[in-house]
């Protein structure tokens, strides 16, 4: 993956720039010893690394502001970062950017139950969102795998999804509001507690646009009453295919499970090895959850029992207390950390149609074939949100690069069958070059003509989303 | 003015903004008469018709912009499937002709009383091919459910009301019908004990659907409160809803009250109504403003949203003179300007078509963020100029 030249010009001011920002934030706030600059040289995409120019940590929206006047006004790049838990390298730095990271900005500034909403600043993780809310039985819905660590500012820029969003939606579908500095330094207040927006829906661009477009310093965020219950069945077959119609069943009959699980026979293994969660020996396997009281939850769960009966499942299990629910969890929950054993791996995010799963699952294990290099599918299956991953050793030589290549034909493949790159994780630098497998020429200059309008020197996070080579004009 | 332009294809839709000599009024069915409405060439995209893919078990249907909703439904509630945000339709309040269709839902991003709970039609919305000012054919999001390729242009262009392009093609999602639906009224004694009513219903798990306060005939506040899913899961979400919301008025159970909620049939006859979106318990703030600006003469209103979308409305009396509209026009949006919310002028016989701000006038940033966008999608400027002010 390539990154551009560092400026070198800019390169020259370092010492100048750490000065006029010390002048602006507490002094601990700014970092340049380049023996401390590189615990931010990646995020979670940790096969790219480059340490930046100079990390700073402000703590409030004033502080932001004034950051990014003075990289304004020096030409700086600024690359926002909130946990650095993104992998597709959406917070990787360039050697002459400024890291600005909201780590230290994790106030809780209102809640109100009443209209079912949380004010916190962006640094807050997404998991501690739902426990100040805890207390009055409420949470915030959108629960990517990495919510005890990642960062509110992060899912907005990513715009993430988790496994319960077949129900309550992703983060757009949860955002009220933001505070957003923009590049010059202006501080602008987008949405806020009301629903939908009088204007053009700034906030709707606002989300996904992976920090391109301005810092997002405080978020507004629906929250939800806690369900009474939930509790998932195991469902495991003997064929991908026979899951798939299974799936599709399920959703035809009106029942709207809060998550769909899908596991393929690579994973189920890896993952039975690792967690010895009981899981059946077969070819795939489905985890579906259902949320409501005790009875709407056994109700539920013999509808979709009665449905994946007629695919005569190679084994059928309910949970009937949390200890065996957790039990059926425990396997899908530790599949990352499961691989991670194994092997270093690779993991994508194409969404592809439900109706293309049987298809797409049999052309990844060709690709596996051709390429020698073990693939795992885990699956939202409810959403077509895909997650293969791409096994590798990154101390043989070759092997990434190998593992790249593969990654790149998955991807084609999702749109081939009218899917798309990315269904959670963003582009970042992992698929940035990908970009035209997707959009023509036109769709992806109407993209970087919105980022014109909001930062029209192309300094915030320049190196993402578009094609270096697509990009390479404006980024001058 | 020549006659309407109707192309029958993208290709043609393109050429129309391409060799469009001064400004466009776009149109789909022509139901939705709001905002600022300029002389210029009509477009129409009525004729680009058609479901283009339907998938049940995917959850998806993609179709062209002058589909009717009513076609788009009726092939939904064949596979036991419906649009859940729930589009009004604005003929009757609006007093308009026409066949509603999915271009004007998607370009006024129009829902209905699930929006509380479900999303705005914005959040159905996966995909949208649409033309730009330049004759650009161009696309954004794509068919599947979760989708972060780039940027979401397609929440942009839902609620943009054709100024920064024409839609041409929409994909959405689509939810399973449920298999009933049953609705409680509470009688309540005021618009306070209303408001805490619905956040109350809104607080609890049971899921609910639906939160209005509707007048009735006899000047009484009634609360509804909707939930929907299987019989046995609605009759106990009933029972405990019933019990926890006693205590702020007697309670039954009445007939599925939703379409009028929806589409205000019995405002009909009123001259002036406001569309007014603000955080729930501000609510009460925006009733008083008008009990203080009224007192004389009243006013008509309505909650759908757990109190977050007011209805206002006056009949000519009420509203008075073209100066006496327009300072209440003008205190009623600076109201909710400082509550943080927006009003919108849906309709009046001596406001509307008049030089005033029929949406809610924006923040110095993002009305400069807001002109610069359109600048770049419709550089000549000829998408239904002003329509958004």
């Amino acid at each position: 993956m390539e990154m551009p030249q560092p400026n070198s010009e800019i390169l020259l001011k370092k010492a100048k720039v750490a000065a006029a920002l010390r002048a602006v934030l507490p002094h601990d706030a700014v970092i340049d010893d380049p023996s401390e600059t590189r615990a931010y040289e990646c995020d979670a995409l940790t096969a790219y690394r480059c340490p930046p120019m100079i990390a700073v940590l402000p703590s409030t929206t004033q502080q932001v502001s004034d950051v990014l006047k003075i990289c304004h006004r020096e030409g700086v790049p600024v690359v926002p970062r909130g946990s650095g838990t993104s992998l597709a390298g959406g917070a990787l730095p360039t050697a002459d950017c400024v890291i600005l990271g909201v780590a230290k900005m994790s106030q809780v500034l209102e809640t109100d139950y009443e209209n079912r909403l949380i004010r916190v600043q962006s640094g807050r993780t997404n998991l501690s969102v739902s426990g100040a809310v805890e207390e009055e039985d409420f949470f915030y819905a959108p629960d990517p795998s990495s919510q005890l660590a990642c960062a509110i500012a992060g899912n907005i820029a990513m715009n993430s999804g988790g496994a319960h969003c077949l129900k309550y939606g992703v983060t757009t579908n949860n955002l009220l509001g933001v505070t957003m500095v923009m590049m010059d330094g202006e501080i602008v207040e987008i949405g806020g507690g009301h629903l939908d927006s009088s204007g053009l829906d700034i906030l709707g661009i606002i989300c996904g646009s992976e920090g391109q477009l301005g810092v997002v310093t405080e978020a507004t965020l629906r929250i939800l009453p806690k369900p009474e219950g939930a509790r998932p069945v195991m469902i495991a077959f003997d064929s991908n295919e026979v899951a798939g119609a299974c799936v599709a069943d399920i959703i035809k009959a009106g029942v709207l499970p809060v998550a769909i699980e899908f596991m393929d026979r690579p994973i189920i293994e890896i993952c039975e090895n690792f967690a010895k969660a009981g899981y059946p020996d077969c070819e795939a396997l489905l985890i579906v959850e259902v949320e409501g009281s005790e009875a709407e939850i056994q109700d539920q769960l013999d509808r979709i029992c009665r449905i994946a009966q007629k695919h005569n499942p190679v084994e059928l299990r309910q949970s009937q207390s949390d200890t065996e629910s957790a039990a059926i969890w425990l396997g899908r929950k530790s599949a990352f950390g499961a691989v991670g054993q194994v092997a270093d791996y690779m993991c994508l995010d194409g969404t592809i149609p439900v109706s293309a799963l049987p298809e797409v699952l049999r052309r990844i294990k060709e690709l596996s074939e051709h390429y020698g290099l073990r693939v795992g599918n885990v699956f939202h299956a409810g959403d077509g949100n895909m997650h293969p991953l791409i096994m590798f050793d990154a101390n043989k030589k070759g092997d990434l690069e190998l593992c790249e290549a593969m990654g790149a034909d998955v991807l084609r493949l999702c749109v081939e069958v009218g899917g798309c790159l990315t269904g959670e994780h963003g582009v970042g630098i992992e698929k940035r070059d990908l970009m035209e497998n997707q959009y023509g020429a036109g769709d992806l200059e109407i993209q970087m003509a919105v980022k014109d309008v909001f930062d029209p020197g192309w300094l915030l996070n320049p190196a993402k989303v578009f094609p270096l080579s697509v990009s390479e004009t404006r980024r001058a | 003015m020549s006659a309407t332009i109707f192309p029958q294809d993208e290709t043609a839709l393109s050429a129309a903004i391409l060799d469009a000599a001064g400004p466009l009024q776009i149109l789909g069915g022509g139901t939705r008469s709001i905002g600022r409405i300029l002389e210029g060439q009509k477009l129409s995209t009525a004729q680009l018709k058609g479901i283009v893919l339907y998938e049940p078990a995917a959850l998806t249907l993609v179709a062209k912009t002058g589909t009717s909703i009513a076609n788009i439904e009726t092939e939904l509630a064949a596979e036991n499937q419906k649009l859940a945000f729930e589009p009004m339709d604005h003929r009757t309040l609006l007093g308009t002709q026409g066949t509603p269709t999915l271009g004007g839902v998607m370009a006024a991003n129009v829902s209905g009383p699930r929006r509380i709970q479900v999303g705005a039609a914005r959040d159905f919305a996966l995909g949208v091919s649409f033309v730009d000012g330049s004759g650009q054919i161009l696309k954004n999001g794509g068919r599947v459910m979760k989708n972060v390729t780039g940027y979401d242009l397609v929440k942009l262009m839902a609620g943009s009301w054709g100024t920064l392009g024409v839609l041409s093609e929409v994909a959405l999602k689509v939810l399973p019908v449920s298999e009933t639906q049953a609705t409680l009224k509470i009688y309540v004694s005021s618009w306070a004990q209303a408001v805490a009513c619905m956040s109350a219903a809104l607080g609890t798990p049971f899921d609910v659907s639906g939160a209005a306060t509707i007048q009735d005939t006899d000047g009484g506040l009634g609360v509804i409160i909707r939930v929907e899913g299987f019989e046995a899961s609605i009759r106990y979400r009933i029972k405990e809803l019933k019990t926890g919301l006693a205590k702020f008025g007697e309670t039954e159970e009445v007939l599925n009250p939703w379409l009028e909620v929806r589409d205000l049939p019995s405002w009909a006859s009123l001259d002036t109504v406001w569309k007014v979106s603000v955080r729930p318990t501000d609510a009460l703030s925006v009733i008083a403003t008008m009990q203080d600006l009224q007192k004389d003469v009243g006013f008509k209103c309505q909650l759908d949203w757990g109190g977050g979308l007011l209805w206002l409305g006056l009949d000519a009396k009420q509203l008075g003179d073209f100066p006496v509209g327009l300072q209440l026009h003008k205190v009623l949006q600076g109201a909710v300007g400082q509550l943080g919310g927006h009003a919108t002028l849906m309709k009046s016989s001596i406001l509307s078509g008049q030089d005033i701000p029929h949406f809610q006038p924006l923040s110095r940033m993002v009305e400069i963020v807001s002109q610069t966008l359109r600048s770049k999608f419709d550089p000549r400027g000829i998408l239904n100029p002003g329509r958004m002010n």
